[in-house]
């Protein structure tokens, strides 16, 4: 015990609130960002405390894969401590009764389209798809986008949104995504459907939709009830083309400290053990990034999900993430409701994404 | 009473004592108020750069705050009284606004010169050993490679999104504040002939309990939509459904668009109503009974006396209630922010303001953008008070 009182205040106006308080210099002492793009926004001007002041380097090679590490320095300093990460390359489906139905698990992309009009064609919907997020509505398309561009692409350095590669990725998931016989409500209903609301048909009896793709942390929105390996279990997003391996995309919290205080050093000291991430580890909500962690400290959801980390052929942490805030939590959200909505086109929403940009 | 009983008291007293007691008097109207400013001072810089634990910040503070407001009106006050009654009499008023004044100047107007400064530079603000008060680091600043000028304000009228901005608000305007003055009038003029006057008033009041966003999170629900095959949890689209229909997107149905902005302004008219009905109900009753028995002499019908005489009547109360909810809607930032975060189409000024500046860590944009805002409200407030003083309006 080492006495130290936590106080945790989730939000989910995050952004916003965190920018005024530490704009009014009155910032927590830790923040959880799910967003290194926004860290790296209050760590160029200068807010963020680098741990390494009192956290031996050495320590911090020993905890984590020198690629999260790499993902922790910004603008020339170490902006936090990773603490877990979601595995999102995932796809759901009710094994059950999606067993008893015939149908099997695709190793490819053709396979997975394949499967998608099979359903359609047994009269049913195959995919559940919802990406209302409150402000943040947008989120889940651009997540898709990233998994087509690492299935569809290889790129070095930086591209433009308005790159035929890009394109490509997006007309890539637009196949599933506009056509109203494989949309559970259309394509319609998916900005307005809210994301962790979206499963919920695949668990009906019978299921009126029987794919979703979303991160491991949406088990946390599925009923109460529901049992891994039996009334829902995954398989890895399947690649498009073979060139290109099988990425993973992930998405992770990275610790950042504000305030200088023992008590709050102890605090992130503690964070890069895999200890402090045991609760989400057990209740199968989230993976430790430390590369210390024994495989015991996972609940049996999880485990699948590190084997399927291990054997990926690369890990990408999750793009719109890292890219600065106006873009990475503002118009690529945007661009993709608008296009999805068909508020705007394609070309459009990608131009000004790239617009967006700042200089 | 002290200055009716001083020359009672002088005519026994020497000139000597005389002079000291005007040399006490001057201490006294010299020294105590320069104790007091020390007093308020040290409090101040205690507070700004005191390491002490919260709790001891915070006592202090409400201590120095209440009690420093104390002290200056009863320095101020002790001061003016001590003049001749006639400057009392001038000065007094000041010592009771004095401390609004001067906060309205610390919180408002010093907020806003800082913002219109902030606007002339990029998103990272001020370079270093800038500051807004002091004339002398001007030339560096505005030298300096962070300051861009009108660059802002020339992107605010360039870009899609903040033109988008723009015509919703002027949707806002012109439906928003327009149907809650017609809809409060016409409920207003409904209620003063019927026999649930209390009753009807009453209901439609009772929105106005509601905050704005307590109100959109149950518009939100109203609006909800489901896949057809399933039960639709909102009212709106059940009733759709139920007469056969394609449940719809509402607010976020951008093929209508833009004028799905119009069911988000449908909530600030449920909210607007019962504000902009009880002043009419008010002004309605306040138009002299003989003036109508009159006209119903002179054969006028019921439609001829709400618009000829009515509706002259109480015009002073209507602009002013109108040009109140004209500064609502300019301002107008919960609603959207709640219903649709201002994707679908449906940002307006406010809310791309806080994106700016709070999402996207652009000061310097967020600033012009809420210095634009300030410019638009600004002309429609004067003409407001001005309504409001001319008429008796309310």
């Amino acid at each position: 015990m080492t006495g130290i009182t936590v106080n945790y205040v989730g939000d989910k106006e995050f952004e916003g609130r965190l920018s005024i308080a530490v704009d009014a210099g009155n910032p927590p002492d830790i923040v959880d960002f799910p967003q290194p793009g926004l860290l790296a926004n209050f760590a160029r001007q200068g807010y963020v405390i680098d741990p390494t002041t009192y956290i031996p380097e050495d320590w911090l090679t020993q905890q984590y894969n020198q690629s999260w590490l790499d993902m922790a320095t910004m603008e020339g300093q170490i902006a936090g401590v990773w603490h877990r990460y979601n595995g999102k390359s995932l796809v759901w489906y009710p094994k059950a009764v999606f067993d008893a139905a015939g149908y099997e698990v695709p190793e490819t992309w053709d396979e997975l389209l394949a499967l998608t009009q099979m359903i359609a064609d047994d009269g049913d919907t195959a995919w559940c798809i919802g990406i209302e997020s409150g402000a943040a509505t947008g989120w889940t398309a651009t997540d898709w986008t990233e998994e087509m561009m690492l299935r569809t692409t290889s790129v070095a350095g930086t591209l433009p949104f308005s790159s035929p590669e890009v394109k490509n990725a997006i007309e890539t998931w637009s196949e599933i995504w506009f056509n109203p016989d494989y949309v559970f409500g259309g394509t319609d209903t998916i900005v307005s459907t809210a994301f962790d609301d979206s499963p919920a048909p695949m668990f009906e009896d019978p299921p009126r939709c029987w794919l979703h793709r979303q991160g491991n942390f949406i088990t946390g929105s599925f009923p109460e009830g529901a049992e891994p390996g039996v009334d829902y279990d995954f398989f890895y997003l399947p690649p498009v083309n073979d060139e290109y391996g099988r990425p993973f995309l992930v998405a992770g919290d990275i610790m950042s400290q504000f305030n200088d205080r023992p008590e709050v050093n102890a605090l992130m000291e503690y964070f890069t053990v895999p200890e402090s991430a045991v609760g989400w580890l057990a209740n199968d909500s989230a993976l430790a990034a430390h590369q210390t962690t024994p495989l015991e400290f996972y609940g049996p959801g999880l485990r699948g999900i590190a084997e399927l980390a291990a054997a990926a052929t690369s890990f990408r942490f999750d793009a719109s993430d890292l890219m600065p805030g106006e873009v990475g939590a503002g118009s690529f959200w945007t661009g993709m409701t608008d296009y999805v909505s068909g508020l705007s086109d394609l070309d459009t929403a990608l131009a000004e994404i790239d617009a967006s940009w700042p200089q | 009473m002290a200055q009716l009983d001083t020359p009672i008291e002088e005519r026994d007293i020497s000139a000597g004592a005389r002079f000291i007691a005007w040399l006490g008097r001057i201490f006294l109207a010299a020294i105590i108020p320069l104790i007091a400013f020390l007093v308020i001072y040290a409090g101040f810089i205690f507070l700004r750069d005191s390491d002490a634990p919260r709790w001891v910040i915070t006592i202090i503070a409400i201590i120095w705050g209440v009690g420093g407001i104390a002290l200056l009106y009863w320095v101020f006050n002790g001061i003016v009284e001590r003049l001749p009654d006639e400057w009392t009499l001038r000065l007094q008023p000041f010592v009771f606004v004095g401390p609004a004044i001067a906060i309205l100047l610390w919180y408002l107007t010093l907020p806003v010169y800082r913002t219109f400064w902030l606007s002339l530079f990029d998103r990272d603000g001020f370079p270093g050993d800038f500051t807004v008060f002091n004339p002398l680091t001007w030339p560096a600043a505005i030298q300096s490679e962070s300051f861009v000028g009108v660059t802002n304000y020339v992107a605010i009228f360039t870009e899609r999104l903040l033109q988008e901005s723009f015509r919703n608000n002027l949707m806002w305007i012109v439906f928003g504040s327009t149907m809650s003055v017609v809809t409060g009038l016409f409920v207003a003029w409904l209620a003063d002939r019927s026999k649930f006057e209390r009753v009807s008033k009453s209901l439609i009041f009772l929105p106005m309990a509601i905050s704005f966003v307590g109100a959109s999170v149950i518009w939100n629900f109203m609006y909800e939509v489901r896949p057809i095959d399933a039960p639709q949890i909102g009212v709106f689209n059940a009733i759709v459904v139920a007469l056969g229909g394609q449940p719809q997107l509402w607010d976020k149905w951008v093929a209508i668009a833009p004028w799905n902005n119009l069911f988000l302004i449908l909530i600030v008219i449920w909210l607007q109503t019962g504000f902009s009905m009880v002043l009419f109900s008010a002004a309605l009753k306040g138009i002299p009974e003989e003036i109508i028995e009159a006209s119903r002499v002179d054969g006028a019908t019921e439609i001829q006396i709400f618009f000829r005489i009515m509706i002259p009547s109480i015009m002073a109360t209507i602009i002013t209630v109108w040009t109140t909810i004209v500064i609502f809607t300019l301002k107008i930032f919960d609603i959207v922010w709640v219903m649709t975060g201002g994707q679908f189409g449906t940002h307006v000024i406010a809310t791309q303001f806080y994106r700016q500046s709070f999402t996207a860590r652009n000061s310097g944009f967020g600033s012009a953008i809420a210095i634009i805002l300030l410019l638009t409200v600004i002309p429609v407030l004067i003409y407001n008070l001005r309504q409001f003083r001319e008429g008796e309006a309310f």
